[in-house]
């Protein structure tokens, strides 16, 4: 391991003339949009191509880069005519590919990838003519978020559309603003703290969900499952302990392999995340198995005069969940500037040097991915206590949505990774009846790739986070805790 | 000339490295680079290679911009690379080793081993044992005989007498010249100033990404900025010595043919 | 029966399962070697190859339902091989293409490449669903299944031989290919030090998405193999991944022969444990191992090798 960090192998033959990036010009997916996406595409005529040759010219529209760039937008039109196209089966294996492209949408995926592609052509023109359409837009949301307090002003508007948006949608509308965008935004807050503040990657995360969900049945009821306990709690006891179980199997998981190289950890959760799936699918006379628990009582309260019960009702579930999201969103805000929050981002930017300078990191990413765990188990207890669950709500596709949502959002953005779940989440709920459920994942994964390619950031990202990410591209730092950056990177 | 880079620009990020560097390398010279450690000397020789490209001016081999080659090309453009800190492949044996330095063209590789083997003799005695386990002063031999391999006009050395006992820098040094006797031209960066310049013919001196200074050996040994902060006893080896930066241009030249670059 | 009975049938068992993990592994373990990498999508690889060969030799299938034999059989797995390691070599080119360089050519941080991958085998999961259907697809057979000869009482039968002889002869073919090629000099020496190897005249973007290519075709072939087996589905690549990861861990992931001796050793664990536990937590053992050897002895067995030895 005697490789300097810096040693970007210049490769790849035609993309020689890659300038190296300097401080100051564009970085990042915007200045590197003459390639990006495309997959031959060599950066040999990139914008900076040749002076004085307009965009349109034809040595310029025609050269093989542009070309090649065009092959592979039209390549992904294809494919996007398949992934919306009619469903097949295994008798027909290729009848269904085949519906998708003789048919008269391929014309207009075709057509938007032409589009597409004189868009990328015309970039550099284009998003002046952007720039100046939507800076009277942009500055003044800009300038309020600038001024001190401003964030807090756009936070409260943001919350007074939370605390009023239920109360104009259908009730269907409202079970999935609890049972979809708020458990997810709240697992994804948590996540963002392993994934974002970290720079740990844990694809098991669903599991510490699962272990909430469980422990409540098991705590609260003693009909929900064959296993359960001598005695009866009310499910609000749980939450701490949930929060402690969590937190606990966090540790014991992460103790071993946090030691080691840190996408051991992805691969070390993924098949956590999928031991725990199996067990309550299967262990009939404990969990219930497949059937699930079914009767966990609802959250009541009878304190200090205070003497509420939630019912089938999302809308008081939905207040309390926007109470608790606030609550850890400003948690974790704090903790983010707190010296653990430095630390971690020491780790992410230079683990080595963070060692050196005294950061106990081992237990720093253990310590997050604790906090990450236990927010999931918390949000286990929740969803357990507000309706009926089987294993099938903790499958391993779960887990990848909230990372999902957590990449979209912007990981190491509070705000960023609840907006993910809006968004996420809301096309979820608006694709219900449009696409098979499980054909949703599609749309999922192709987002999750098309955001790290052009915007790793996410749609909401932190600023210190875009920092990290724009000096890794020019070869300073790490941005994770993932150790050297693979081989062939490119400057 | 068959090296020249001329104005040469370089950033990592945000951090400029090298400010307009611009010097010259003709067929069959020994030409050294010195300076201090961060002075820019290994990037100098990574931009010549390709690994790093210049945010301007250029590189030209035999006049020929070296932009249209990519990196991987510059062994078959003549040009063998000597990194600093010798980077052998450690799992490979020393024959895997030497032969990689054949990687682009293997026909002559049967003959140069021999050739290579014959003139690091102690590489003979380890030819199947992994280049991991070498000393610093053999894995150094291997890295120069790696380089050779690929029959080179032009070898770029990075500081290969670093870490290493006077005797085998002596030994090193003396196969340099030996290489540049059989007509090929040589780089040599150097913190060691004066056994670099004791077989170079002509020197620059490097400061925080500029020359300033350069000169035939002779000159550069005899003036005062360079004895004092490369030659000076108490830091032999003239890592941490006292450059004066930007400043000593404005002293101007003190002997012979050693003048500031920036008057040059 | 004792397990002492049963030992040689399941020790024949697990070798032949072993070898397809160990050809899997090689992919995993040759991507990580060039790119420091652990390649989430590998698995969806393989399932690619798997459809792909599988529909080509049913295609190629008489109508009636009989079974072929002789020189028909030698054909149609021939067929299901290539096809099968031709789709698994194409996904492994576009995965790359698409998932990878483009954050490659912008030195994204490591996270961002495990994400993509995830998004990728997300993408591609959900499609072969759509495309395929959600059931398991059979693939008929292509010979008849009958016992060839008795080791020690235990059945050694046609399609256990096959899928060991095949697999055995990609690993023997893959071993000459890195230490004894020209390209394998060069896949060797980008694991070792990529940047050198840039100076030795290797042209890394080359090797990298050869080495992918290499493992694709690869993977989809054990993909096939693992159809004849078992059966095909759209989810089918998760548990033989994480398994043939385990493999190419427990040998010394970037090793190619740990990865070959870490899918037969772990082939072997698995199926004695199936047979001493409950076979329905045989998917547990492979995780079980992954994480003592993590503890034990993260190098793996034989030490990471291709590698940049840590
Ligand atoms: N990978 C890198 N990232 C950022 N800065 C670097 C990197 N490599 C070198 N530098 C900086 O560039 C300058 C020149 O470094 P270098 O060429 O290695 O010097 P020398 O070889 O003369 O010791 C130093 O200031 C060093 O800090
Ligand atoms: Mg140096």
């Amino acid at each position: 391991m005697s490789t300097p960090p810096a040693g970007p192998p210049g490769t790849g033959g035609g993309a020689a003339t890659v300038p190296l990036r300097i401080a100051g010009s564009p970085a990042g997916p915007a200045g590197s949009s003459g390639s990006a996406g495309s997959s031959g595409s060599a950066g040999s005529s990139g914008p900076a191509g040749g002076p004085a040759r307009p965009a349109w010219h034809p040595s310029v529209l025609f050269a093989p880069a542009r070309l090649r760039q065009l092959g592979a937008l039209l390549l992904v039109g294809v494919l996007a005519a398949i992934v919306t196209g009619p469903t097949g089966n295994s008798d027909k294996p290729l009848q269904a590919a085949k519906d998708s492209i003789v048919d008269v949408r391929i014309v207009l995926y075709l057509g938007l990838a032409v589009a597409l592609w004189v868009l990328l052509v015309l970039g550099a023109q284009l998003r002046g003519a952007l720039e100046r359409v939507s800076a009277p837009v942009r500055a003044p949301v800009g300038a309020a978020y600038g001024r001190r307090g401003g964030p807090i002003v756009l936070n409260l508007v943001l919350l007074a559309i939370a605390i009023v948006a239920p109360m104009v949608v259908s009730t269907a509308a409202q079970q999935s603003m609890v049972n979809d965008i708020g458990i997810y935004a709240l697992l994804a807050l948590g996540l963002n703290v392993v994934v974002g503040y970290a720079g740990l990657l844990d694809l098991g995360y669903i599991a510490f969900f699962a272990i909430g969900a469980y422990a409540t049945a098991y705590f609260t009821s003693q009909t929900a499952m064959p296993w359960h306990a001598p005695f009866v709690l009310n499910p609000f006891f749980v939450f701490p302990i949930a929060l402690i179980l969590a937190a606990l199997a966090g540790v014991i998981l992460g103790a071993p392999t946090l030691r080691l190289r840190g996408d051991y950890l992805a691969i070390v959760t993924l098949g956590f995340g999928e031991i725990i799936h199996l067990v309550a699918n299967n262990a009939d006379n404990i969990t219930n198995g497949a059937r699930g628990a079914f009767g966990v009582p609802h959250l009541s309260i009878d304190l200090l005069g205070i003497d509420y019960k939630w019912g089938i009702d999302p809308l008081p579930y939905y207040y309390l969940l926007l109470v608790i999201i606030v609550v850890v969103m400003i948690a974790f805000g704090r903790l983010e500037r707190s010296r653990i929050g430095r630390s971690w981002a020491a780790i992410r930017e230079d683990e080595i040097a963070a060692e050196a300078t005294g950061v106990a990191t081992l237990r720093m990413k253990l310590l997050a991915f604790a906090i990450g765990a236990s927010v999931s188990g918390f949000a286990g207890v929740l969803f357990a206590s507000k309706q009926f669950f089987n294993p099938q709500s903790f499958s391993l596709q779960a887990s990848f949505f909230v990372v999902a949502v957590v990449i979209f959002g912007g990981m190491g953005s509070r705000l960023g990774v609840v907006v993910g779940a809006v968004v996420l989440q809301g096309l979820a709920f608006y694709l219900r009846d449009k696409v098979p459920p499980a054909d949703r994942y599609i749309y999922f994964g192709a987002i999750i790739v098309i955001m790290m390619i052009f915007r790793p950031q996410g749609l909401v990202p932190s600023r210190r986070r875009r920092r990290e990410i724009q000096l890794v591209e020019e070869g300073i730092g790490a941005a994770d805790s993932l150790g050297v950056a693979p081989t062939g990177g490119q400057r | 000339m068959l090296l020249t880079l001329s104005d040469v620009e370089v950033a990592y990020g945000a951090v400029t490295a090298l400010r307009g560097v611009s010097l010259e390398v003709g067929e069959g010279e020994i030409v050294t680079l010195l300076g201090a450690n961060g002075a820019g000397k290994t990037t100098t020789l990574r931009t010549i290679s390709g690994l790093l490209r210049p945010r301007s001016g250029e590189v030209r081999l035999d006049g020929r911009p070296l932009s249209s080659i990519p990196a991987h090309g510059l062994v078959g453009a003549g040009v063998s690379h000597v990194p600093e800190g010798r980077r052998v492949f450690p799992s490979m044996s020393v024959r895997e080793n030497l032969l990689m330095g054949a990687y682009h063209d293997r026909r002559h590789a049967r003959a140069d081993l021999d050739r290579v083997v014959a003139l690091f003799p102690r590489l003979a005695e380890r030819i199947g044992q992994p280049g991991g386990t070498l000393s610093g002063g053999e894995q150094q031999m291997l890295a120069i005989g790696r380089a050779l391999m690929s029959r080179p006009r032009l070898i770029l050395l990075d500081e290969p007498s670093m870490g290493l006992a006077p005797m085998i820098v002596q030994t090193i040094f003396e196969v340099i010249a030996e290489i540049n006797q059989a007509g090929v031209a040589v780089l040599l960066v150097e913190q060691n100033a004066a056994s670099a310049l004791r077989i170079a013919g002509r020197g620059y001196v490097l400061e925080t990404g500029r020359v300033v200074l350069a000169g035939t050996a002779a000159g550069l040994l005899a003036d005062d900025r360079v004895r004092q902060a490369y030659l000076g006893e108490d830091v032999a080896d003239g890592a941490d010595g006292p450059a004066p930066a930007g400043g000593g241009a404005a002293a101007g030249p003190a002997h012979g043919a050693a003048v500031p670059a920036d008057s040059a | 029966m004792g397990f002492l009975d049963q030992f040689w049938q399941l020790t024949i068992d697990g070798l032949m399962v072993g070898s397809l993990y160990a050809v899997i592994a090689l992919g995993y373990t040759l991507v990580y070697g060039v790119l420091q990498l652990i390649n989430f999508a590998h698995s969806e690889v393989f399932m690619l190859g798997s459809f792909g060969g599988l529909f080509a030799a049913r295609a190629l299938l008489p109508d009636d339902g009989s079974v072929p034999g002789g020189l028909a059989s030698v054909g149609l797995v021939a067929v299901g091989l290539g096809v099968g390691a031709i789709c698994g070599g194409l996904a492994a080119f576009t995965l790359e293409r698409v998932a990878y360089r483009p954050l490659r050519r912008r030195s994204a941080p490591r996270l961002a490449y495990l994400i993509s991958a995830i998004g990728a085998s997300l993408f591609a999961v959900n499609l072969a669903g759509k495309e395929f259907g959600r059931q398991n697809v059979d693939l008929p057979d292509l010979f008849h299944n009958g016992t060839v000869f008795t080791v020690f009482g235990a059945d050694v039968s046609t399609q256990s031989l096959v899928i060991f002889a095949v697999a055995v002869a990609m690993l023997i073919g893959l071993d000459r290919l890195v230490a004894g090629t020209r390209l394998g000099q060069g896949i060797r020496a980008v694991a070792q030090d990529a940047d050198t190897a840039v100076l030795m005249g290797v042209n890394v973007e080359r090797i990298i998405i050869v080495t992918f290519v290499v493992g694709g075709l690869l993977a989809g072939a054990g993909g096939f193999l693992y159809a004849m087996t078992f059966n095909a589905s759209y989810s089918m690549g998760f548990v033989p991944g994480v398994k043939a990861f385990t493999a190419a861990v427990l040998g010394g992931i970037g090793n190619v022969r740990g990865a070959m001796l870490g899918g037969l050793l772990l082939g072997l664990v698995e199926s004695y444990g199936g047979y001493l536990f409950q076979a329905s937590y045989k998917d547990v053992i492979a995780f079980l191992v992954l994480v003592a050897i993590l503890m034990i002895r993260p190098s793996g067995l034989l030490g990471e090798r291709l590698g940049r030895a840590a």
